[in-house]
């Protein structure tokens, strides 16, 4: 009877202690993949490599979503706009939506499902395979080698991904305010110079800075320390560490938006 | 007497499984071995071979005890310690673990790109070369996938080789492979030990084929590990665990001794 009154507790206490620690090695794990920066030989090769996969492969993805984004923004905004009888503000509302708001989160959100999980699904499948193993045994810092050229590639392709989000996005607003619902595009862009001001485009490259951040450092660290996790064991502890990845670097994007928001306004 | 080059001393390593329950796989566990001798952990599965290699190699800790290597104590070594040391071993893994998005070529190539100060010639050069000893020739530019078992494991050797290691760790080198492709890599492995010297500690389940290999067999029970220092000890040994072990593998010992007479 006793037992079974204090199986709660316990479980409370191993939880407890389980996300501690895990949080614990994830945050040694951040430690150690940027020291590698430091660490040489320097993989310029590979970095170059990871920006090809992580920046120029997830463009496609990002001009789709940007321009059916910013159409839907024109339509949305002309909509609403046009009951005040103030569409000629629909370039700035469309820009300012985009550049604040829009262009970061959801290039974060794309980019942690094209390359994220990608990048989580293959440190996680050479942790199972012990390559990561045969790594550290050929004196080689399996940080410096895998991890730290992901992190400096996600950081340098997501801000760019965001700018090209959000050119994309402007022109989808216009072709559908402009050239399909017949705002004045004089005004569209005028609205839109007057409107957005340096501290918008900076708040927007802020995010993407720490959205990269927070995709690259839960995604690789899901990955590479697949073992330590509560995700089991062989194939199947791989898609579970993937979905987790994906799961909670969108989350945690989602908070970080707010409270960088609420924080700089 | 020599000195050991790796001593394990009363070793204990306890595993703890997801519903709670605790496994002890090593029990205190006593092991010396001797630079340039060959050493083969044999015993069921699940008898902590291949954990007894991770802890040589530091990957895992121990709950308790030593495990020197050249009298250090590598359980309480930093990160640069480690890596000095691990400098020194050469690891085949049971999957061989090549690197599955490199080729061959880069896979054997990599440790002396990263730790060596080698020309981009003289690396080509050397890699080639050891392909050419381990007969993968020709198959330099395929991917680890696109290469047979037997092929797989003589890529990891020679791969574990590029950086002339003093000790080779070598877990389950025939799993997966027929009995005339396992002979084939006991004896290229037996020849560049030869060539080379080195101290080789082989995990195996297959003892009696390597018989002629080993310089000492290290029977792993329940936690303990049994040394015998020939196949004759072993098969006079009145330990029952033995005994069974023997009868399983009798036949085996009489065929590849009437294949060396």
């Amino acid at each position: 009877m006793q037992f079974v009154l204090f199986r709660p507790i316990e479980s409370l206490g191993r939880n407890t202690l389980y996300y501690l620690s895990d949080l614990g090695s994830m945050g040694l794990f951040l430690l150690q993949s940027l020291r590698g920066i430091f660490r040489t030989p320097f993989r310029f090769k590979a970095l170059l490599k990871e920006i090809k996969i992580i920046g120029a492969q997830s463009f496609v993805v990002i001009f789709f979503t940007a321009a059916f984004t910013g159409m839907v923004l024109g339509v949305q905004g002309y909509y609403t706009l046009s009951k005040f009888g103030s569409e000629g503000l629909l370039g700035s509302a469309v820009a300012l939506s985009l550049i604040r708001e829009l262009g970061p989160v959801l290039t974060a959100l794309m980019v942690t499902g094209r390359a994220g999980s990608a990048m989580c699904a293959e440190l996680g499948i050479m942790r199972i395979t012990q390559q990561v193993d045969a790594l550290v045994c050929m004196s080689i810092d399996p940080y410096r080698f895998l991890v730290t050229p992901k992190f400096l590639a996600t950081i340098i392709a997501v801000p760019l991904l965001t700018l090209m989000f959000d050119v994309v996005g402007i022109f989808g607003g216009y072709v559908s305010g402009v050239m399909l619902l017949g705002v004045n595009p004089g005004a569209f862009f005028s609205g839109m110079e007057n409107s957005v001001v340096n501290k918008d485009i900076n708040l927007g490259i802020i995010k993407s800075f720490v959205f990269a951040f927070i995709i690259v450092w839960i995604c690789t660290g899901r990955g590479f320390l697949l073992l330590k996790g509560r995700a089991g064991f062989g194939a199947g502890s791989v898609s579970r560490a993937t979905t987790q990845s994906v799961v909670l670097s969108s989350i945690t994007v989602l908070l970080w938006d707010y409270i960088i928001t609420a924080m700089l306004l | 007497m020599n000195k050991p080059i790796i001593q394990l001393v009363d070793v204990h390593k306890a595993f703890e499984a997801a519903n709670g329950t605790v496994q002890e796989v090593l029990k205190g566990v006593n092991l010396d071995i001797l630079p340039g001798m060959t050493t083969v952990i044999g015993g069921a599965s699940g008898q902590g071979k291949s954990v007894a290699i991770k802890l040589i190699l530091g990957l895992m800790k121990p709950d308790s005890g030593q495990i020197l290597v050249k009298g250090r104590d590598v359980t309480v070594m930093d990160s640069e310690e480690l890596r000095e040391v691990r400098s020194t071993f050469g690891v085949v893994f049971q999957g061989v673990a090549p690197f599955d998005s490199m080729t061959i070529f880069e896979n054997v190539a990599l440790p002396l790109q990263e730790n060596t100060k080698l020309s981009k010639n003289e690396i080509r050069q050397r890699v080639m070369d050891s392909l050419e000893q381990f007969g993968l020739k020709g198959h330099e530019d395929k991917y680890p996938a696109q290469l047979s078992g037997g092929m797989l494991k003589r890529v990891g050797l020679a791969r574990a080789l590029q950086l002339e290691p003093e000790v080779m760790l070598f877990d389950e080198p025939t799993t997966g492979l027929d009995p005339a492709r396992s002979l084939e890599i006991y004896r290229l492995f037996h020849k560049i030990q030869r060539e080379m010297g080195y101290t080789a500690v082989i995990v195996s389940h297959d003892i009696p084929k390597i018989f002629n290999l080993a310089d000492q067999v290290v029977v792993m029970h329940e936690g303990k590990a049994k040394v015998f220092s020939s196949s004759e000890e072993i098969q006079w040994s009145k330990d029952p665990i033995i005994q069974d072990f023997v009868q399983l593998t009798m036949g085996h010992i009489y065929q590849s001794r009437l294949e060396n007479e």
